[in-house]
C-alpha cells in the first residue's frame, strides 16, 4: 500500500492541469465568475473540447471511447477538473445512459448512440420518477403497448414523468415504462430510448425555490417508439435501472467538487469580517465547523478510494456506493449551510429579478447573492438519485442483511 | 405563575388568524409578492384600521391598548403561520418602541400615524462590515448649523423601500466599535441625500441598502441622548429578536402541520409514508423542535424586562435558530422533490425559516454572547 503518486501520475496531473489551463473557454469562465445562468451551448462547450481530446468519458471501457486510465488517473482528472471548476460533461449521457447502452445494448444500439454521447452532440435526459413513483420507483405507471404498423413494431407510450432535469434542452431521453401491467412491480418494466422530438411529448417547467428552471414534467401522449429503441429484454428494464442507479451513486459523492467548495468557503470566511475587525474564519465556532467538514470529507474521500480500488480489481459498484451517496450529499449540503451563514445579513437579498442590462448591481459581497438559492437548491441532493432514506434501506438490506 | 393569555390577547389571535385565513392564504400571498412593489399595501392598512391591532402592544397614552411584548408575540405567531411579509417588526416592535422610549414631539406626532397604518418605519442598525455587531458602525453624524449630516451605508434594511421613516444608528463619537458614541436618528425616508437600492429578499420581503451621502436630516432627527443610544438599540433589537422567534414558532408549527398532512396522504410502497417509522420519528423530532421553540419564545418574551434580558433572548434565539433549520430541512426532505418547488407552500416556509435563522444574529452570534456573559 502506498499513498504517494508515482512520477508518471504526477506527470499526468501536470498534463491535465495544463490542458485545462490552455483550453478552458474564457467566456465560460467569465459567465461562471459572474454567476450567470448558463445556456445549452455553454453547458456543452467544455464537453465538446474534452471529446476532441478523447477525454469526455474517462470511466468508459477503451473500446467504446473511454480513456483507458487507471482509477488513480481518473481520480487525478476529477480533482484537477474540480480545482479548475470546469463544467463537467452532463451526467445523463456519459455517466448514466452510456454505461447502460454499452453494457446491455445491441451492437447496432452501441453504434447508433454512443458516439453522440461521447461528442456531446446529443443531450440526454432521464425519465424515471413519476408523480406517484418517487422513492417507490418500481410503482411507475407510464404504459408502453406494442403495436405493428407497416410491418414495423412500435411501443405506444402514455404517461407522465417528473423531476426530469434539463429536459428543456434534451434531444433524447431514457425512460422506464411498464410493458407488463400484470407482472409484479419490478418485473414488468422496460428501458426505452425516446427521441424527445417525437410527436406527443411535452415538457413543462417546474420552478424551484431559488427561482431556477432546472427540472421539468414530461408528458407522453401516444408517443410512438420503435421497438429497436428498447435496451435489453422486454420486462427486464429494472436490471438496467438498478445498474444505472448504482453507477450514478458513485459520481454523486462529489469529493473533488466538495474539496473545492471548502476551499472557496475558507476564502469567503477569510474575506468576511466578523463584526470585531477579525475575519469570520478566525471565529472559533465557525472555524470548528469548517475543520469538522474537512474531517468528514477526508473520511468520504478514503471510503471512495477504497471503493474505486475494489472496482479496479473487478468488483462493480455495489450497494456500498449508497454510503458514498449519503455522506457525499450531506457534505455538499453542509458546505452550502456554512456559505449561507457566512453571508450573514446579505443572505437575504434576492437579485435574480433585476432586468438584464440594468445598471443595478448586486450589493453585498459577490458570493452572497447565490448563497441562499444554492442552499435551497442543494436540498435536492438528499432527495434525488434515490433518496438518502432509500440508500439506507439498500445498505440495511443488501450489506447488513437485515 | 400564570401562562394564560388575557381575553384581549385571545381576541387578538382569533381576529388576526381569521383575517389572514380569509385574505392571506398561500396563493393570495404569492400573488401579492408578484405585484409592483412586491406587496399589497392594503393589508397593512387593514391591520391598522379594519382590525385595529397595530396599537395592541403600545401604551394607552399614545393611543395603544396598553399591552406589551406578549401581545406582539401573539400577533407575530399568527403572522408567521401565514408567512406574512408585513412590516410589524421594524415598524411597531422597533420603530414605535423607540418613539415610546424617546417620548416628546416625535412620539406625539408619529405614534398615532403608526397605529393608524400611515407611517411605516425601516430600521437600519447593521452595516456591511459589522455582521451582527450593533456597535460596529462606520456611519457618522455631524452637527452643523442646519442640523445633522449623515454619511454611511446601512445593510439590508427591511421595509425601507416603502417606509415613510427610517430609524438608523450613526456615530457621533468614539471609534468604529466603541460602545460609546452611538446615536439614534429618526429621519424621513424621502430626505435628500439618502440613496436607496431596493430589492426583494429570498423569503418574499422587500428591503434596501441605504447610502447616506451628506444627508442633511435637520436638527430634530436625533432620538434620545447623543452618543448614548447603544443600550436602547440593543434593547430594541432584543425585542425584535423575540418577535422573530414568535414568527418562527408560528411558521414552524404550520410547516409541521403541512408535513404531517403530506405524510398521511403521500403513498409509496403501498402505504402512507407516515406509516414508516423513519418518517414517524422525523415528524416527532419536528414536533419536539416546534414545542421547544414555543417554550423559548414564551420564556424570552416574558423576560424582556429582566435584568438578564440579553441572556434569555440569546438562549431563545440560539435554540430557535437551530430548531428552525432542523425542522425546515426535515420538512423538505419528507416532502421529497415537491418540497423544493415554488408551487408548494412548504418550501416557502422553509425559506422564511432559513432567513430567520440569521436575523438579529445567528446561532453562533448568540452562543458567543452567552459564553461572554457566562463569566
Amino acid at each position: 500500500m502506498d499513498l504517494a503518486f508515482s512520477p508518471e501520475e504526477t506527470a499526468f496531473r501536470e498534463e491535465v492541469r495544463r490542458f485545462i489551463a490552455e483550453n478552458y473557454p474564457a467566456h465560460l469562465r467569465g459567465l461562471q465568475d459572474d454567476g450567470e445562468e448558463l445556456g445549452r451551448e455553454d453547458m456543452l462547450a467544455w464537453h465538446r473540447i474534452l471529446a476532441n481530446k478523447g477525454w469526455s468519458a474517462p470511466a468508459w471501457p477503451k473500446e467504446y471511447g473511454g480513456t483507458g486510465w487507471t482509477a488513480t488517473q481518473r481520480y487525478i482528472f476529477s480533482e484537477e477538473s474540480a480545482r479548475a471548476e470546469t463544467i463537467p460533461p452532463l451526467p445523463f449521457g456519459v455517466s448514466m445512459v452510456g454505461p447502460v447502452i454499452y453494457t446491455f445494448g445491441t451492437p447496432e444500439q452501441k453504434a447508433k448512440f454512443l458516439p453522440g454521447i461521447l461528442s456531446g452532440d446529443v443531450w440526454w435526459c432521464q425519465g424515471y420518477s413519476e408523480p406517484g413513483a418517487g422513492s417507490d420507483l418500481a410503482s411507475l405507471r407510464t404504459r408502453a403497448e406494442r403495436m405493428t404498423e407497416d410491418c414495423k413494431e412500435y411501443y405506444i407510450v402514455n404517461g407522465q414523468k417528473t423531476w426530469t432535469t434539463l429536459a428543456q434542452h434534451a434531444d433524447w431521453g431514457f425512460f422506464l415504462v411498464r410493458t407488463d401491467p400484470a407482472a409484479k412491480a419490478q418485473e414488468g418494466i422496460s428501458f426505452l430510448l425516446i427521441d424527445m422530438k417525437s410527436p406527443g411529448i411535452s415538457v413543462k417547467p417546474i420552478i424551484t425555490l431559488g427561482g431556477e428552471h432546472e427540472v421539468n414534467e414530461v408528458w407522453l401522449d401516444n408517443v410512438k417508439v420503435p421497438v429497436e429503441n428498447r435496451i435489453y429484454d422486454e420486462n427486464k428494464g429494472w436490471t438496467c435501472a438498478k445498474f444505472l442507479l448504482a453507477h450514478e451513486r458513485t459520481g454523486i459523492a462529489g469529493v473533488a467538487r466538495s474539496k473545492r467548495g471548502i476551499e472557496k468557503l475558507k476564502a469567503i470566511a477569510k474575506a468576511e469580517q466578523d463584526g470585531n475587525g477579525q475575519p469570520l474564519l478566525a471565529n472559533p465556532f465557525f472555524r470548528r465547523k469548517v475543520a469538522e467538514l474537512e474531517v468528514d470529507l477526508t473520511a468520504l474521500e478514503f471510503t471512495e478510494l477504497r471503493t474505486l480500488a475494489g472496482e479496479a480489481s473487478g468488483k462493480g459498484p455495489g450497494p456500498e456506493s449508497s454510503l458514498l451517496k449519503v455522506k457525499g450529499t450531506e457534505i455538499q449540503q453542509r458546505i452550502t449551510e456554512l456559505v449561507l451563514e457566512a453571508a450573514g445579513n446579505y443572505a437575504a437579498p434576492y437579485f435574480r429579478e433585476f432586468p438584464a442590462g440594468s445598471n443595478e448591481y448586486p450589493i453585498g459581497p459577490d458570493f452572497a447573492h447565490r448563497a441562499a438559492p444554492t442552499y435551497f437548491n442543494m436540498r435536492k441532493t438528499s432527495i434525488y438519485g434515490g433518496s438518502n432514506e432509500i440508500q439506507r434501506n439498500i445498505i440495511a438490506k443488501m450489506v447488513l442483511g437485515l | 405563575m400564570d401562562f394564560n393569555f388575557t381575553e384581549t390577547q385571545g381576541m387578538l389571535r382569533d381576529t388576526l388568524r381569521r383575517y389572514l385565513s380569509d385574505n392571506y392564504d398561500f396563493d393570495k400571498r404569492q400573488a401579492m409578492l408578484r405585484r409592483e412593489g412586491g406587496r399589497d399595501p392594503g393589508i397593512w392598512k387593514a391591520l391598522a384600521t379594519e382590525l385595529g391591532i397595530l396599537g395592541a402592544a403600545l401604551p394607552e397614552q399614545h393611543g395603544g391598548f396598553g399591552g406589551g411584548p406578549v401581545d406582539s408575540m401573539v400577533l407575530m405567531e399568527e403572522l408567521g403561520r401565514a408567512i406574512s411579509v408585513e412590516p410589524y417588526v421594524p415598524t411597531v416592535v422597533i420603530g414605535a418602541q423607540a418613539l415610546v422610549a424617546a417620548g416628546g414631539d416625535h412620539a406625539d406626532a408619529l405614534l398615532p400615524a403608526i397605529i393608524g397604518g400611515d407611517a411605516i418605519v425601516g430600521a437600519g442598525f447593521y452595516e456591511p462590515q459589522g455582521r451582527y455587531n450593533l456597535a460596529d458602525l462606520k456611519t457618522t453624524a455631524k452637527a452643523d448649523g442646519s442640523g445633522w449630516t449623515l454619511n454611511g451605508h446601512k445593510a439590508v434594511v427591511a421595509a425601507a423601500p416603502f417606509a415613510t421613516h427610517l430609524l438608523v444608528t450613526a456615530r457621533t463619537g468614539g471609534g468604529q466599535r466603541d460602545s460609546a458614541g452611538v446615536s439614534l436618528f429618526l429621519v424621513e425616508a424621502a430626505a435628500k441625500g439618502i440613496v436607496r437600492r431596493d430589492y426583494p429578499t429570498v423569503d418574499g420581503f422587500m428591503a434596501s441598502d441605504l447610502y447616506f451621502e451628506n444627508a442633511n436630516v435637520g436638527p430634530h432627527a436625533l432620538l434620545g441622548a447623543e452618543g448614548g443610544a447603544l443600550a436602547l438599540v440593543e434593547r430594541l433589537v432584543d425585542h425584535a429578536t423575540m418577535a422573530v422567534c414568535a414568527e418562527a414558532t408560528g411558521a414552524m408549527r404550520k410547516l409541521h402541520e403541512l408535513t404531517l398532512d403530506y405524510a398521511r396522504q403521500r403513498k409509496q410502497f403501498g402505504k402512507a409514508i407516515g406509516d414508516f417509522q423513519v418518517i414517524q420519528h422525523r415528524l416527532v423530532d419536528m414536533f419536539m423542535e416546534a414545542e421547544q421553540a414555543q417554550s423559548m419564545t414564551l420564556m424570552g418574551t416574558l423576560r424582556l424586562d429582566d435584568p438578564d434580558r440579553a441572556k434569555w433572548v440569546s438562549q431563545a434565539k440560539a435554540k430557535i435558530a437551530k430548531g428552525a433549520r432542523a425542522l425546515g430541512q426535515a420538512a423538505v426532505q419528507t416532502h421529497g422533490g415537491i418540497g423544493i418547488t415554488a408551487e408548494l407552500a412548504a418550501g416557502h416556509y422553509f425559506k422564511r425559516l432559513s432567513i430567520i435563522e440569521g436575523q438579529y444574529g445567528d446561532f453562533d452570534h448568540h452562543m458567543g454572547r452567552l459564553e461572554a456573559m457566562m463569566g
